[in-house]
C-alpha cells in the first residue's frame, strides 16, 4: 500500500513482501549460478572497452572536447593499439624477460616480507616487554612514507633486482605484521585456558593455539600485500633500472607512447590478479573450518 | 617404579583459605576482592556442587583450583600435594565455548593426547570411541560451527575426559543450552561419572540443577568477599534421573531448605547488580 513519507512528501512504495523476495532472489540466483555471473562480468568488461574505442577513434564520433579528432587518441590510448602491443610482446617475446624480473622482484618481496612479518608479529605479539619497547619504533616506521626510500634502496643495493626486493619487503613487511600482531592478541582466552587445561606445553600452544587462530588474519592481510609486493617492484623499476615492466613503461611515458604505458599496466594487473587468485586458492584450503555464510536453497 | 600415593584420608582437592583480590580498573588504588578466606574440600569421587548469586566469583575459585589463577593469600592442595602451576591431575570444561574451531570434532576430541605426545593411531582410535561413547559418532570430521551447541558441549567433554582426570571441574557448563537439552546432558553426565568416579567440582547458579546432580551441595554468599555460608549433603539414592528426581518430596524439601538459605544472597546480588 503506498503511503506518504512525513520527511519528503514523496509517495513512497514500502519494499515489503514481493519486492523484497523478488530481489532476495536475484542477488541468491547471481551467485549461485557462475556461468551467468562470468557472462555479466564480460559484458561489463566488453562495455568499458567498447566506450574507450568509441571515444578515442578518430572520425568515429564528432570531436567534442578536443579540436583534433586524434588528440582523444594521444591522451587516452587506444584498446585496439593496447592489444597490439600486448599481442607484440607475447608473441614476439620481447616482455618474458622484463615480466620474469618483475614477477621474481615480487614473489620474493611478497615472500620475504610475510615471513618476516609473521615472525615479528608472533614475537612482538607473545612477548609483552618486546613489543612495549618497539611499539613507537614500529608506529614511526609505519607512519613514514616509505615510497621515498626507493631512491635511497638504488643508492644502497644498485639498480639491480635487491633494491626492488627490499623495497617491496617494507611495504608488505607492516602489513602483515600488524595483522598477525592482531591475530594472535585475538585469540580467545578460553581456548587457550583449555589448550593450557588439556596439557599444552608453550610450543604446542604457538602451534596449536596462536598460529591456526592468527591465520584467517594473515590471509586477510595477504591479498593487500600482494598488491604491495608489485607497487614495490613496480615502483622500484620506475624509479631506476634497466629492467623490468616498470621499466618499459618508463621508457614509453618518455616517448608520449600511451598505449605501451597502458598495455604495461593491464599486463600487470593480470598478473596481480592471479597471484591474488593463488592466495584465495591456499585460503580457503587452509580455513576450511571458518564458518561461511549460509545460504538457503531456492526450491 | 614408585608411585606417590596420596593418604586414604586426603582429599582430592583442597582449597585452603583462598583470598582473591583484582585491583580495579576504574579506580586505581582499590582493589575488588571477589572470594575472601574460603575453605572447600573434595573428597575422592565426591560430586560437589557451588551454587551462589551471580558474579559471586564462583569462577574465580574454580580456576584457582585449575591454576589458572594465582590466588592473593590461601593454598590448594591437590590429591594431598600442594599446587604448582596448572592442576595436571584435572579436566576443565568451560561455560564459554572452548573448542578450537580449526579443529575437527575428532581432532578437538584427541588434542590432549597429542599435546600428551599419544601416537596419531591410537589417539584417534581413542578420540572415535569418546566420541561414539558422547552420542557423536558419525560426526568426526565436523567443525565446530557445523556442530549445534548441545553436540559442541559433548564433544567439550569428551575432550576432558579423554585424558581421564582425577578431578573435574565445570564451570556451569550446560547454562547456555535450552532445558531439554541440558536435562539429557545432565543425565548423560551423571552416567559417565557413576561408571568411573572421579571428584566433580561443578559451579553452577540453578539449585535444582546442584541438587539433582551432586552428593554435596556448598551455597556460596553475595560478592563481594563471597564464601560459604552453608553446606547440605543430597542423600538422594543414585541412580538418579535429573527429571524424575526433581519430583520426589525429599528433593522438594532439600531444595526449600538450600532455598531459604540462598534467598537473601540472591536479593543482596541482584540488588548489587542493580547498582552498578
Amino acid at each position: 500500500m503506498p503511503k506518504a513519507d512525513a520527511n519528503s512528501n514523496a509517495i513512497v512504495v514500502p519494499v515489503t513482501g514481493q519486492n523484497a523476495v523478488a530481489k532476495r532472489t536475484a542477488v541468491r540466483s547471481l551467485r549461485s549460478q557462475p556461468g551467468r555471473l562470468l557472462l555479466y562480468h564480460a559484458l561489463l568488461l566488453g562495455g568499458l572497452f567498447g566506450f574507450w574505442y568509441l571515444m578515442t577513434e578518430p572520425g568515429l564520433i564528432p570531436p567534442f572536447y578536443f579540436d583534433d579528432p586524434t588528440r582523444a587518441k594521444f591522451f587516452f590510448g587506444q584498446p585496439t593499439e593496447v592489444f597490439k602491443r600486448i599481442w607484440n610482446w607475447f608473441v614476439g617475446g620481447s616482455i618474458y624477460l622484463h615480466l620474469g624480473v618483475t614477477l621474481l622482484e615480487t614473489v620474493l618481496a611478497f615472500a620475504i616480507g610475510t615471513l618476516l612479518g609473521l615472525l615479528f608479529g608472533l614475537w612482538l605479539a607473545l612477548s609483552p616487554s618486546a613489543s612495549t619497547l618497539a611499539d613507537p619504533y614500529i608506529k614511526a616506521m609505519n607512519a613514514m612514507p616509505r615510497v621515498i626510500l626507493a631512491p635511497i634502496f638504488a643508492v644502497w643495493f644498485g639498480l639491480g633486482i635487491t633494491s626492488k626486493v627490499v623495497f617491496g619487503v617494507t611495504l608488505v613487511f607492516f602489513i602483515v605484521f600488524f595483522n598477525v600482531y592482531q591475530g594472535v592478541k585475538e585469540v580467545s582466552p578460553v581456548v587457550l585456558a583449555n589448550a593450557r587445561m588439556l596439557g599444552a606445553s608453550g610450543k604446542q600452544l604457538l602451534r596449536f593455539v596462536y598460529l591456526p587462530s592468527a591465520t584467517s588474519w594473515v590471509f586477510s592481510s595477504l591479498h593487500t600485500a600482494v598488491g604491495l609486493a608489485f607497487v614495490g617492484a613496480v615502483v622500484g623499476e620506475y624509479l631506476g633500472s634497466a629492467r623490468g615492466v616498470g621499466y618499459l613503461i618508463h621508457q614509453a611515458e618518455g616517448v608520449f607512447d600511451i598505449d605501451t604505458v597502458i598495455a604495461g599496466i593491464l599486463v600487470l594487473t593480470i598478473f596481480a590478479l592471479i597471484l591474488d587468485f593463488i592466495v584465495t586458492r591456499i585460503e580457503n584450503r587452509l580455513l576450511v573450518w571458518r564458518p561461511g555464510t549460509a545460504e538457503t536453497e531456492a526450491l | 617404579m614408585s608411585v606417590a600415593v596420596a593418604p586414604a584420608s586426603a582429599p582430592a582437592l583442597l582449597l585452603e583459605r583462598i583470598t582473591c583480590a583484582f585491583s580495579s580498573r576504574e579506580r586505581a588504588g582499590e582493589s575488588y576482592t571477589a572470594v575472601r578466606n574460603t575453605t572447600l574440600s573434595i573428597a575422592p569421587g565426591e560430586f560437589v556442587s557451588v551454587v551462589g548469586p551471580t558474579g559471586c566469583g564462583k569462577s574465580t575459585l574454580l580456576n584457582v583450583a585449575a591454576g589458572l589463577l594465582q590466588p592473593s593469600s590461601g593454598a590448594v592442595q591437590v590429591l594431598g600435594a600442594p599446587l604448582v602451576g596448572i592442576n595436571r591431575h584435572s579436566g576443565y570444561m568451560f561455560q564459554a565455548e572452548s573448542l578450537m574451531p580449526w579443529r575437527n570434532a575428532l581432532d578437538n576430541v584427541l588434542a590432549g593426547l597429542e599435546f600428551a605426545g599419544v601416537e596419531r593411531d591410537e589417539s584417534e582410535h581413542r578420540a572415535g570411541e569418546w566420541l561414539s561413547r558422547v552420542g557423536l559418532s558419525g560426526f568426526e570430521k565436523r567443525y565446530p560451527h557445523e556442530l549445534s551447541g548441545g553436540m559442541r558441549k559433548r564433544v567439550a567433554l569428551a575432550q576432558m575426559l579423554i585424558l581421564d582426570p582425577q578431578i573435574m571441574l565445570m564451570d556451569e557448563p550446560f547454562s547456555a543450552l535450552d532445558i531439554q537439552t541440558r536435562q539429557l546432558m545432565e543425565n548423560e553426565l551423571l552416567e559417565l561419572w557413576s561408571a568411573n568416579r572421579k571428584s566433580v567440582l561443578f559451579i553452577t547458579h540453578d539449585l535444582e540443577e546442584a541438587i539433582a546432580l551432586s552428593d554435596r551441595v556448598v551455597v556460596l554468599s553475595a560478592g563481594p568477599g563471597t564464601h560459604p555460608i552453608g553446606e547440605y549433603l543430597i542423600d538422594l539414592p543414585r541412580p538418579r534421573d535429573v527429571n524424575e528426581i526433581r519430583l520426589t518430596p525429599r528433593f522438594v524439601e532439600l531444595h526449600t531448605q538450600i532455598w531459604h538459605a540462598m534467598k537473601d544472597e540472591v536479593l543482596k546480588g541482584y540488588a548489587q547488580s542493580r547498582r552498578q
